[in-house]
This record gives structure tokens, sequence and C-alpha cells, in this order.
């Protein structure tokens, strides 16, 4: 199976070049993240983030023929010759496949991405009925791995200013939360034309979501929540 | 050579949920933290902690933290220490609702309580019915809370310094702990971080084997830290072997599976479990199932073309508790065997999982170690929690569930101790130039050039050694045939070289600098496993297949330097209660 994996090391290379790989047998099963492994052992320079190999962890997104996907479940057997690998787009790249992810981070952050009650501390729990529970399935599964915002068209064009897919998804999560009691504050903190409101429900977060959660319908709910409390 | 430095309050190494457990309550408190981890702190293994967390809510069948304790105790084979065991679960409901005040999405019983799971070796009334004592978020329990931690750090603005790697602790003639040097990822260069406490929170080494549960990341690097600083290690020769990781692979399937109800059984069709366990049966100790799982596949009664794995059946659970309660499981298997679980059985067998032993502390986190004055002295500035620690609350043996209840109960202990220790140690103390020079020494090293020894050949070798020489069922000839390997291994070590020199995100380094911590874990692990010559727990010697109270009531403590055993005595009485005396562990 052939490969041509981004390649670029700011300390050595004068600019990006794309490097043939190939694997000589694939196994039933077999995943990227295997085949990148493999081709580690033969140049250990090759360079790109792992850790739990399972998909819960979010560390190794990577684009691959143009869509964005966890390397270590994603089969080999449905991806096309050669296997195009580069890094997330639009964010820096430190080296190889490992992307800047601060930017990413930064935009986490900013919809305060915890639960904020200001409700005396009850000595047990709060009390929350499955069905509010169940609101928040689909938002707290995020694991945070950018295939999302980094495939979103109207972040690329506002990377500064639209806070993207997996951001806002996270401010439905806390929004959604029958525990929180900071919903006026955080949907001021989305208000204006571009935090929010630059989704274009182009979609590509819920094709890519390797979670298969859906940050446009939690960007729909928030402005609807918007709506209603501005009236 | 000119280091930058930074100083701290407290240093954490680790951003699993111990060590951001332990950072949280530090920063709450206004102490000056920086948390150190390799990943991004999301990436941590804490994240893929399926079944839930246990703690005696009572709220589906009545329970008490005492129950807990006693099953706890004998879990570990009554290798556990009784005064930590009974803090462990004590402490457990108030840690659970505070994980819940803090916005972990935990699952909800109709009422509005948190939902609470059976797990395996839970017992009512001490040895009595099931319990149903597992806290769990669906099967997402360890991601859910890693993240609300992480999230509530955000909050109280903890310093991080992700992507670093820590080379090793800062250690004075005293015995001070002073800090340690890291190594910044993406630029290469090396950081000198002082601090006047430093914990260590850097998670388990399952990956010194080849079939593991672990995430590529769990190399040991805090015990390899520990072992140069010359600090011992404790009972390292109790690794958890899960019973259910999909074979091949080693892929974990949560013992909430068998909780929800699934059972295993072999290439006849039979529960076997049946005959292990009569009374608990799929739900008994992991050490109980993996050998009975192991005992079905070598006397000829495996599944499958090769015979070399058993089945875990939940077909008969229905979609509908596999959606709601077992998600993970379902994609999972969908994503790496290609079968849907509520019509096909998965194929398992066991799988490394988890290190019972690790470095040697106080309940309140403390690092003890025998010095001068006895097995207990505490190592000023320096803490463990989580499981690179050994409390030992897990004894020869760890409860599914009491893991996360670990990491976050001593992640919150150590915390409070460190903050305690910074009121009486108010000033950095003068810094020791020769321990950083040796941290240096060992960066340096892998400058070398030329040819030799390639890390990942190396890496494949130990990896397969332990999977054969130290498994769940070990002798003396097999034990001794792998550490002749591993000291092979480890003297061929410094013939190895890296090809890439560069500086920049050089992941070929970092991976050098994991296998020397995993040389050291390994060599640990199989020296400690000689030396006991009896079977507890975990530990299952074909040679000497009976527990001895009488000789090996007693923890082990492995030197580094000329790979010593001693052993110290187990701490058999509780803080308030009665000691839960030695009994035929049985299930």
């Amino acid at each position: 199976m052939r490969f041509s994996i981004y390649r670029y090391n700011p300390e050595t290379d004068a600019e990006p070049r794309m490097q043939r790989f190939e694997l000589e047998s694939v196994s039933r099963g077999m995943m990227l993240l295997d085949a990148l492994l493999r081709f580690k052992e033969q140049d250990e320079s090759l360079v790109f983030r792992h850790a739990c190999g399972e998909g819960h962890c979010g560390a190794d997104g990577v684009n691959v023929n143009g869509v964005n996907v966890l390397a270590c479940t994603t089969r080999l057997s449905i991806l096309r010759e050669p296997v195009q690998v580069t890094p997330l787009p639009g964010l820096p790249v430190i080296r190889d496949l490992v992307v800047d992810m601060e930017a990413f981070f930064s935009q986490y952050r900013a919809v305060r991405p915890y639960l904020i009650a200001d409700d005396p501390e009850p000595e047990v729990e709060r009390r929350q009925s499955p069905e509010q529970r169940a609101g928040l399935d689909g938002s707290f599964e995020c694991i945070l791995c950018a295939c999302c915002t980094t495939q979103c068209p109207s972040w690329q064009n506002n990377p500064e200013r639209y806070l993207g897919p997996a951001a806002l998804l996270q401010a439905w999560r806390f929004l959604n939360d029958s525990r929180d009691t900071a919903t006026e504050e955080r949907l001021n903190d989305l208000a204006g034309p571009y935090a929010l409101f630059r989704c274009r429900t182009v979609m590509n977060c819920v094709n890519v979501c390797p979670k298969d959660l859906n940050p446009t319908e939690a960007i729909g709910r928030i402005r609807r929540l918007m709506l209603k409390s501005s009236l | 050579m000119n280091l930058p430095r930074r100083r701290f309050d407290a240093l954490i190494i680790g951003a699993g949920g111990g060590g951001l457990r332990a950072a949280l309550q530090l920063a709450r408190g206004e102490a000056h933290v920086a948390v150190v981890s390799k990943v991004f702190p999301t990436r941590s293994h804490t994240v893929a902690a399926h079944g839930g967390i246990n703690a005696a809510l009572a709220h589906v069948v009545p329970d008490n933290w005492h129950w807990h304790m006693y099953d706890t105790v004998k879990g570990s084979d009554y290798l556990g220490d009784q005064d930590a065991i009974e803090y462990l679960c004590r402490a457990a409901p108030r840690v659970v609702y505070e994980l819940e005040h803090m916005g972990v999405p935990f699952s909800r019983l109709p009422d509005g309580r948190i939902y609470q799971r059976p797990f395996g070796a839970q017992s009512q009334d001490f040895g009595g019915a099931q319990a149903f004592r597992t806290c769990a978020a669906a099967d997402r329990t360890g991601h859910a809370i890693l993240q609300t931690l992480y999230q509530q750090n955000i909050r109280a603005r903890t310093h991080f310094f992700d992507e670093h790697f820590a080379l090793d602790l800062i250690r004075d003639t005293d015995g001070h702990v002073l800090g340690a040097l890291v190594l910044d990822m993406a630029s290469g260069e090396p950081l000198l971080i002082e601090s006047k406490t430093t914990l260590l929170a850097t998670g388990g080494a399952a990956q010194i084997y080849k079939t593991s549960s672990n995430a590529s990341i769990n190399t040991g690097d805090g015990l390899g830290m520990a072992l140069r600083a010359g600090i011992p290690l404790q009972d390292m020769e109790f690794f958890q072997f899960h019973p259910t990781g999909i074979v091949g692979k080693g892929i974990l399937i949560t013992e909430g599976a068998r909780g929800e109800g699934g059972f295993l059984v072999n290439g006849r069709g039979e529960r076997f479990m049946d005959r292990y366990a009569p009374n608990s049966k799929d739900l008994a100790g992991r050490d109980v199932v993996s050998r009975a799982v192991m005992t079905e596949i070598r006397e000829g009664r495996g599944c499958g073309e090769h015979e070399n794995h058993v089945e875990l059946r939940l077909d008969h659970l229905g979609t509908e508790v596999v959606n709601s309660l077992l998600p993970v499981i379902r994609d999972i298997c969908q994503t790496f065997l290609g079968i849907d679980v509520s019509r096909e059985a998965i194929p398992v067998a066991p799988t490394a999982h988890y290190m019972m032993g690790g470095i040697p502390t106080d309940r309140q986190g403390r690092v003890v170690a025998p010095e001068r004055h006895g097995a207990e002295e505490a190592v000023p500035g320096l803490y463990a929690a989580g499981e690179c620690a050994c409390v030992s609350v897990h004894g020869a043996n760890r409860l599914g569930g009491n893991s996360l209840l670990d990491i976050l109960v001593f992640g919150r202990a150590a915390a409070n101790h460190i903050a305690e220790y910074l009121g009486e140690h108010r000033y950095h103390r003068p810094l020791h130039q020769g321990s950083v020079d040796f941290a240096l020494e060992r960066l340096a090293r892998w400058d070398r050039t030329g040819s030799g020894e390639t890390v990942p050949g190396l890496r494949e070798e130990l990896k397969s050694t332990m999977d054969w020489h130290c498994g769940v069922f070990r002798d003396e000839t097999v034990l001794k045939a792998g550490l002749d390997k591993l000291l092979d291994i480890e003297r061929r070590l410094d013939d190895a070289r890296l090809r890439d020199h560069s500086r920049r995100f050089n992941t070929a380094r970092i991976e050098a600098l994991e296998l020397e911590n995993l040389v050291e874990t390994a060599l640990a692990t199989v020296v400690s496993a000689l030396g006991r010559t009896e079977s507890r727990g975990a530990h299952y010697r074909e040679d000497f297949p009976q527990r001895d109270d009488a000789q090996w009531l007693r923890h082990s403590l492995y030197h580094r330097d000329g790979r010593q055993l001693e052993y110290k005595p187990v701490r058999m009485k509780p803080l308030s209660v009665d000691s839960i005396p030695p009994s035929i562990r049985e299930y």
C-alpha cells in the first residue's frame, strides 16, 4: 500500500515536502496508526502524536486524503491510494504531523468550559433526572481532537473570531447542564456576529467527528436559546 | 550551558486524575503550582477508565464503607495496608460528591441520584450478596472525570507545562527533593523546575508488556525517576492482568460489561466461571478470572481456530442496555473487530492492565523509603499518588472501580499534606548542581552518534520477554530466563544510538528516554517476582502455588543499587475498626 506523508522540520528543512512510504503487507483490521508506527521504525525522524490508540484520548488527529480523522480508528482498507497524510489544516506546524494546538485550546478556554453553579453546595450530589442527564449525551464525549474545528471553512476564514464547532459544542454542554447557573453570562460571551454566528451549517464537523457528535445541531440550539432569552 | 529555570511551590509530574486532583486542591489553596505532562492533559490514560469509581453510597442496595473496606482487603489477598484502605473507603463518598459538584456527568437513577453498577468482588455485609458500588458516567467515567478535573484547573488558573517530559528528580545530599529537570518537547531544550515539593503522578507502566490495555505513554517514567534518585519500589511483582482484553490486541473490554450481565464461555460453550467461583462467577476478583481464562485455554478449551481465547457474551443484554450503558464497548468492537456485540460474542484473553506496586508512600502521599530511620521514613519534599504509587490499598490485586478512587483520594490527600509542608518550609533550598548534571547527562547520552542497536528493536524484545516470562503463571525457571534476557537488554541499551539527533519535537529521543524507564520497571518486576516464593493475588507461582502468610505477609522493596530486595511488614491495623485477619479467599 502506497502512502505520501507530509514532512517538515523547520530546524533542518527549508520547506515542507511529501515523502513516499510503502507498506508491503496489510493485515486485516490494520489501522492508519499501525502504518505510521511501522514507518517510524523505518525512519525514526517521522513525527506524529499518539497515546491511547483506541480513540479515547484524541491525540492523533491527522488529515487523510483531505479528511480529518483519528489515525488509530481509521482502517487502512477504506483508504484510497496513494494515501495522503498531512497535518490537521489551519494550525501552525511544529514538525511533520504535529501541529501547535494552542489556538484551538485557547478557544476552548474562552467558552469557560467548566460547571458554574452558584447555589450552595449540598452535602451530597445535586439531583439530575435521567432525562436532564440525557441532554449531556452527544456533547460531554468530545475528546478535543480538533478534527471538527480545523475542517470547518468558517473557522478557517475567521480563526481568530469564530470559536469553531469544538468550543461551541462545549459551550452547549454547559448551557444544557441542569446544574449550571451561568446561562446568561455564557450567552453574553457568545453574542456578536462572529463567535457563534459564523457557523454556516456546512456540517463538515458532523461528517468528520470521530465520536459521531453533532456540533452543528448544538450551535443551532445555542442560537435558539439566545433568541428565546432575548425576547 | 545556560539552563532556563522556573520556581514553584509545588511541581506535579503527570496530568492524569491523580495529578490534576492534587493540582486543583493546591491551586484553590493559593499555592503556586506547576503541572508537567508529556502529553496534553486530557490525553492522559485516566481517559481510558471505562467502568467507574467505587463509593459506598448505597443508592441501589444497602452498603457502607466498612463492607467496601472488607472487600478491598480480601481483594488485596490481605497484602493491602488496612489503615490506608480504611482511609480510602471512608473518603470515597465525599470524593465522589466533590466530583459531582465539579460537574462530572454521572449517569443517574430515576430519582436523580448518581447511578451505581455492580462490579467484581463487591459484597454486602462482609462477603454476602452482590453490592452495587461503582458510580458511573456510562462507560466513559474516566474520560468524564479527567475532563472535569482539567476544566476546573483551567478555572483555578493552574500553570501547565504541556508536552514537557520529566527527565529526573533533583535531590540534594541531605535527601531533599528540589524539583526536576524536564525537557520541553517542542523546542527540545531542557528546563529546570525548582520546587519546594514535587508530586509524582506519572501513572502505570503496562508498556513493559506486549499485550497490554495501556496507552503508549504508560512507560513508568516516575518509577525510573524514583529508582535513579535512590528510592526503592514496592510490591512490583503484583501486576494485574485484566481477564477481558480483545485477543491479540489487548484492548480493554470493561468489567462493567460483566457487571451489566455479560458472561464468559469457553470453546465448548460452557460458562466455566461456575467452576472457579461458584458464588461470584464472572464477577470474581480479576486475578481469579484471569487464571480461570488462562487455565481453560491451556487445557484445550479455548475458542477459535487457535484455541487462544474465550468469549465474552453480551448478546442477551439487548440493544438498549448496550447503547445506554456500554456505548464505548459497542464502538470499540465495531471499530477494531467489525462485530456487533448485540449479536456476536467478543473474543477475549487476559491483558496486562495495572501495576499494584510502585513508589512506596504513606496515606498522606509522602514517599517513604528506608534510609536512616526505618522503612516508613519520609523523603522530604517528595510525594507520589495514583498508579505510580504504592500506598498500598490494592495489595496483591486491585478491585475494579478502586483505581479511579485511589487516584482521587490520594491525589487530594497528598495535596493537603503538601499545603501543610509548605507552611513549614517557606523557602527553596539551595540547588544541588551534581544532581542537575546527572540529569543532563541522561539527556546528553542520546547525542552519541554512530551505528548501534535501535530503540524500537530493544523495546520490542523487552515487551516480548515480559509476556513470555512474567505473565499470569510464573515459576523460577521461566522468571530466571526472563531476568537473563532483561539483563542482556540492559547491557545492550548502552550501545543503542539514535539516528535522529534533531531537537525540535524529536519523539525518537522521547522514546529512547522512555525505554530506559521501561527497562528499570521490567527489572524491578521480574526481580521482585523471583523473590516472592508464594502465590498471592495477581502473583501466581506454579512452583509455590499456596499463599504463605507465615513468611510472606509482607511488602517487597526493590532497590536499583545491586538489584537488592528487602521487606517490610503489612500494616494490619486499621484506623478505627478491628483488623481483618487473613482467611481463605474464595468468591
